[in-house]
């Protein structure tokens, strides 16, 4: 069910929800699926979370939140014989959380007594790669990262590289037996992409596609899960499959703004999608034609990368303050506080470790922005944060921070028995390694699909 | 200063982030007149934006408004790493507060 030629017909994509693992409604998805599309596409990564799933190795949801929805659709794919891609495997899209998907679809079909055919695209890249790729002047930073250096290569603990869309054109076309295409970190809407390349449509309008629907039905109002779209090679429409949503065109147009830097001009692997002369299109009340969207080759194509180190062990406390006068003096109070708890511990004052107050009710959202940071309030959260090279060194720290906080006196004392309500027993708690995403970096390639090795499996 | 506040004339009025070392800002009107009038202020400029959020100028890489959707669009740097030490807001989605009490003449 994919000829590679459709010029003149329509391809239609169903993308089951935003995120693989937050809940796929399955009567929307069944009526996506009465709906015969080619091909079933969800995304199941983001750095949104933080540099932990990377990091740690940890995926964005749970392994039975992941079985659930292969399940359902593996059963419904397989009932009509539509191929399922799932990108950015686990979150993170490491070979470890790659291998793992795969783990759970052969368990998956295993229990049915099905076969199924598994074309995989990995995508972590080797150190050696990354620091050839800086000696020789290939990599530059993204989206207002610091520049990369040799240290922060070493101290990363594993990198993936965004694939774009011809890794999965590749893997479409070469292997057309394959049921389950499953990959590593990809570029969101490059499986859609990947899909539609070499087709007869303008690739403006494939690209603006698949960053709609990557999302699911979030472009549609209130925000959904299934989405259909229909592309043709002059225009594409987007229909969420509640039939309670609606897409209208500004909610659209509007998509596009979500957590990108601009809304009309998307850089990614091979090129820039200028949407400056895109138009939207009511159908109907409910569907949008989207047409005019525009797509601008870059000179050399690069891919995205992205590393996380583990900078240290996280030791907390948290409690409350509600003494009147305490409140009143809470930052020299503070500061004294922090004071005392250095001169016990010295890796402090030296740069080692790190202690952090979070004041919630007062400025523990905003920090210095905070407008209203000098209203004293009727009650305060204090987050104590401590990072050290060790766990032990942290939770040493941790402890001596929280007994100073606790019994410190202040000015003006009259409650001497304790300043700090402690609701967690133990009171101090290790919450174990920090990460920070050490590259976030574009690699200049010279083939799109060098670094994405294509395996085939069979179930 | 006589005229209307932005929280009062927006239907969204959001932040996040745009990956992991940028912030961004959305702010979508649902009347033609009421985004119009916001854009006809000039209230809503660099350097407005870099003193509200009290960046240099340099940290502000986009602000701009986007007709298609009747929306204004800031970006500024992160000022902070996201997710690592001493993270206050890790998906960046409260970070808007400066721009509900904006005034709009």
């Amino acid at each position: 069910m994919s000829p590679l030629d459709l010029a003149g017909e329509e391809l239609r994509i169903l993308t089951p929800c935003g995120m693989f693992g937050y809940g796929i409604p399955v009567e929307h998805f069944k009526r996506g699926m009465g709906r015969d599309p080619h091909i079933v596409i969800v995304d199941s990564g983001s750095t949104d979370p933080g540099p932990y799933q990377l990091g740690l190795g940890h995926t964005l949801v749970s392994r039975s939140a992941y079985m659930r929805e292969l399940a359902l659709l593996m059963d419904g794919c397989a009932e009509k014989g539509t191929r399922l891609v799932i990108s950015s495997a686990g979150g993170a899209g490491t070979d470890a959380q790659l291998d793992d998907m795969i783990g759970m679809i052969r368990e998956i079909a295993r229990a049915r007594g099905r076969r199924a055919r598994i074309a995989a695209i990995r995508s972590s890249v080797a150190k050696d790669v990354v620091r050839e790729g800086l000696r020789r002047g290939r990599v530059s930073s993204c989206g207002s990262a610091p520049e990369l250096t040799e240290t922060d290569i070493d101290e990363t603990v594993d990198i993936v590289a965004q694939m774009g869309a011809e890794p999965f054109a590749r893997a479409l076309n070469e292997h057309p037996d394959a049921d389950i295409i499953v990959t590593g970190r990809a570029y969101d809407p490059a499986p859609h992409a990947g899909f539609c390349m070499g087709r007869g449509i303008d690739p403006g309008l494939y690209w603006h596609m698949g960053k709609i629907i990557e999302c699911g039905a979030a472009c549609a109002e209130p925000k959904g899960r299934n989405i259909l779209a229909t592309i043709r090679p002059g225009s594409f429409d987007v229909e969420p499959m509640n039939p309670a949503e609606r897409c209208t065109p500004t909610s659209v147009a509007a998509h596009t703004l979500y957590e990108k830097t601009r809304p009309d001009l998307l850089s990614g692997p091979g090129g820039t999608i200028d949407l400056r002369g895109a138009r939207y299109e009511a159908l109907d009340d409910r569907r949008v034609r989207v047409s005019g969207s525009a797509f601008i080759p870059s000179q050399g194509y690069t891919v995205k990368l992205e590393g996380a180190a583990i900078v240290g062990y996280r030791t907390i406390f948290i409690g409350g303050i509600r003494d009147p006068i305490l409140l009143g003096q809470l930052d020299g109070f503070l500061a004294e506080a922090r004071r005392r708890t250095e001169v016990l511990h010295p890796e402090l004052a030296r740069g080692e470790a790190t202690l952090h107050y979070h004041c919630y009710g007062r400025d523990a959202v905003m920090g210095a922005l905070e407008p209203l940071r000098d209203r004293v309030p009727h009650e305060i959260g204090l987050l104590g944060e401590i990072t050290a090279p060790t766990q032990e060194m942290a939770n040493a720290i941790a402890g001596a921070a929280r007994v100073v906080v606790l019994h410190m006196p202040y000015p003006g004392q009259i409650c001497t028995a304790g300043n700090f309500a402690i609701p967690l027993n133990p009171p101090e708690n290790p919450i174990g390694p920090v990460c920070r995403f050490s590259i976030y970096h574009l690699l200049e390639v010279e083939d799109p699909t060098a670094l994405f090795p294509i395996e085939t499996i069979e179930v | 200063m006589p005229g209307d506040r932005l929280m009062d004339l927006a239907r969204v009025l959001r932040s996040k982030n745009s990956g992991p070392f940028e912030i961004t800002f959305d702010v979508i009107f649902d009347d033609d007149a009421v985004y119009e009038r916001v854009k006809g202020s000039q209230a809503l400029h660099t350097a407005r934006m870099a003193e509200l959020f009290g960046v240099p100028v340099d940290d502000v890489i986009v602000c701009m408004f986007f007709d298609p959707a009747r929306a204004f669009k800031l970006t500024l740097k992160r000022g902070w790493a996201q997710g690592s030490v001493g993270e206050r807001d890790t998906f960046g989605a409260q970070q808007h507060a400066p721009l509900l009490e904006l005034m709009i003449p």
